[in-house]
């Protein structure tokens, strides 16, 4: 445990003074500390578009638990990768009724349009391709959620180019 | 039967339907002003007397179970379950995208009734849209006077705090849920003890879904016995059913409990597609198994789904076959589903759930035996909580589809096994003593396989490599 401590407080901290604070800031609405893990991690890879292995002991930090209890939390989920993800992250979903309508064809293709396999990141930087399980956006099947919040489909092979022509021109975040 | 009025989708096709203004000029809030000016005890009694049942997937009558917390608790929490992760599963996304005020208001009068002045929305990440249109709104709802201190005069406060998910499905199970909640990985938690007696924090929790909550505004309004005035005994109500797979158009309509699968495909979803015909149809998520062309007419309500053999209504989320999908990649894209979400704390859903999917995969390619039908039969049987082998309903989810697709379609099955042999994808001599029930036998010997010597590294510190 000591020895953790020490490199924590040897490197340069990565989270930054007014991250931290957005992650204190939420500790109120919860009887304790730990319950702002899921929030934390989500500022962290919202700012830092991942989460680190440093960033993660110190949120442990900000909320006085262990770094192996955010660890603990953070690997369950297999949603925050601890190596940076493009400018926008796109999920494409293989679930029943989208795959009824193509929907791992259309995974297929994508990955061979960007030259990537899902889970990966396009050179430029610009786009991680994801698959994942029904998206609840069913009305649009087959169909794939930005994390921006745009929806797209019904999809077909052409959809698929354009809308990753459409996401490299970058992210749609409204004004905030 | 009377013409069927929708009412929790009655403000989507309006413009602006989302906006506070908007809601409370077609009489929104009118129903938590009345709430809150009588007493808690009373609305749980006309929330139970509509027997509202709980839309979230398991049909658990909602007013009894909020009468489950303890008598003489200090403080009660609420958990909005808008995890909503159930394949073909989209209404909650509607609800909270088109009319978020219908959803706070039902949180308002629920939490009022069961004196929780904190409520969790636990929300999937996926739905990014919906999460900025419900945090404008409780802003919109909080400016307004329905959310924060002495709520118009009543004495009563609450708050209502979003949360975002991180992609997992599990975190749909109330127990799953609240671990999340917590900061910890959402494993659901052994019942009992049930949330309404210690759920978040230790406290005593009300657990709902989305569209529950949506009905308890109508049924303050109008009344217990209009709501039972809908629907067949037992399932009673309106529902919003999800639509897709292959029709010609994938919708989410507003219907009295209780329409068949076929109702819904040739009323309300122009047909299957491409004039074809239906082979089969999910009923409620993929969770509640199949039905086959000739049970499309039985009423998708909490009580018939059982003759067919399926698990239950679950979400009411129906997804379409035409008559030219192999059951084969019906199953295997299940299976697959399952493997991939269950959350590994219990042995018989964490290896039932992948052994089905490398089986139905090698069956797919190949290299299946008829006997794999009866051992993913006999797996099926064995796992989840109604033989009482796991924590969660995730095992019985993950085995009905298996067991009406083997039992529904096993001709189908034996064909595709017989027809298509390929040497590569035959299962391995482990694999097949496995499959057998015998003990695996590597290398001619009866023991169990022992690593060779230089595979066991031994580190400082280390006596006894761990076995
Ligand atoms: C594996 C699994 C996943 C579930 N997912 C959801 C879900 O996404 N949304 C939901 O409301 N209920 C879900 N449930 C049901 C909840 O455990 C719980 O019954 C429900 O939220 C209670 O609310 P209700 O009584 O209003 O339906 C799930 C159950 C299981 C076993
Ligand atoms: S049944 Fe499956 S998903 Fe549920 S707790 Fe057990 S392992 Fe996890
Ligand atoms: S099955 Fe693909 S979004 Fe639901």
């Amino acid at each position: 445990m000591a020895d953790e401590s020490t490199t924590v407080v040897t490197r340069a901290p990565i989270l930054s003074p007014a991250l931290r604070a957005k992650i204190l800031e939420l500790t109120p609405r919860y009887p304790n500390k730990r319950a702002v893990t899921l929030p934390a991690l989500h500022l962290v890879l919202e700012h830092l578009r991942c989460v680190p292995l440093q960033a993660m002991a110190e949120i442990a930090e900000v909320l006085e638990i262990t770094p192996a209890e955010v660890h603990d939390t953070m690997s369950f989920y297999g949603f925050f990768p601890q190596a940076p993800i493009g400018d926008v992250r796109v999920w494409i979903c293989r679930s029943l009724s989208c795959m009824l309508r193509g929907g791992d064809e259309l995974l297929d293709h994508a990955r061979g349009h960007l030259g990537i396999e899902p889970g990966e990141t396009t050179p430029d930087g610009a786009i991680t391709l994801e698959f994942a399980e029904c998206l609840g956006v069913c009305d649009f099947a087959p169909a794939a959620v930005a994390d921006d919040g745009r929806v797209f489909g019904p999809l077909d092979e052409r959809k698929v180019e354009e809308m990753m022509a459409e996401l490299k021109r970058g992210r749609k975040d409204p004004a905030s | 039967m009377a013409a069927f009025e929708p009412v929790l989708s009655r403000n989507w096709s309006v413009p602006d339907g989302h906006t506070l203004k908007v809601y409370e000029s077609r009489g929104g809030y009118q129903a938590a002003r009345k709430a809150l000016a009588s007493d808690p005890d009373s609305i749980i009694a006309q929330v139970k007397d509509s027997e509202l049942r709980g839309r979230g997937g398991a049909g658990f009558p909602c007013g009894l179970k909020w009468t489950f917390l303890p008598k003489d608790r200090k403080e009660t929490l609420m958990c909005i379950n808008a995890d909503e992760s159930e394949p073909a599963t989209f209404n909650n996304r509607l609800l909270m995208e088109k009319d978020p005020h219908q959803l706070i208001e039902g949180i308002l009068i629920s939490c009022f009734a069961t004196r929780a002045s904190t409520a969790y929305l636990y929300l999937r990440y996926e739905y990014i849209e919906s999460y900025r249109i419900l945090d404008r709104a409780i802003a919109e709802a909080r400016a307004a006077g329905h959310l924060g201190r002495n709520i118009h005069g009543s004495g009563f406060n609450l708050d209502i705090w979003l949360h975002q998910g991180a992609g997992a499905y599990i975190c749909g199970e109330e127990t799953g849920l609240i671990e999340s909640l917590e900061g910890k990985r959402g494993w659901p938690r052994i019942k009992p003890p049930f949330p309404a007696i210690e759920g978040a924090f230790r406290k005593p929790t009300v657990v709902n879904n989305v569209e529950t909550l949506c009905c308890v505004p109508h049924i303050i309004e109008r009344g217990a016995s209009w709501f039972k005035s809908i629907g067949p005994a037992k399932s009673h109500g309106p529902k919003l059913y999800c639509v897709s797979g292959h029709v010609e158009k994938q919708v989410c309509v507003e219907l009295p409990l209780g329409v068949s699968t076929r109702t819904l495909i040739e009323e309300h979803s122009g047909g299957v597609w491409k004039g074809r015909k239906a082979k089969m149809a999910v009923p409620g998520g993929i969770s509640m198994g199949l039905l086959s062309a000739s049970e499309l007419d039985v009423p998708l309500d909490f009580e018939s789904l059982r003759g067919p053999g399926c698990l239950g209504l679950g979400t009411a989320a129906v997804t379409v076959m035409d008559d030219q999908t192999s059951i084969v990649d019906y199953l295997y894209n299940t299976c697959r589903f399952f493997a991939h979400e269950s959350c590994g704390q219990c042995t018989p859903c964490r290896e039932g759930t992948s052994w089905f999917y490398k089986t139905i995969k090698r069956i797919k390619a190949g290299g299946g035996r008829l006997e794999d039908l009866d051992v993913m039969l006999h797996m099926a049987e064995n796992m989840g909580i109604i033989p009482g082998t796991t924590i969660c309903g995730l095992a019985d989810g993950a085995a009905w589809p298996v067991k009406n697709a083997i039992v529904k379609y096993r001709d189908e099955f034996e064909s595709h096994i017989k027809s298509k042999v390929s040497v590569q994808a035959l299962p391995t001599p482990l694999q097949e003593r496995i499959g057998h029930g015998l003990r695996a036998d590597v290398g001619g010997s009866t023991l169990l396989p022992v690593l060779p010597a230089a595979a066991v590294r031994l580190e400082p510190g280390n006596r006894e490599p761990h076995m």
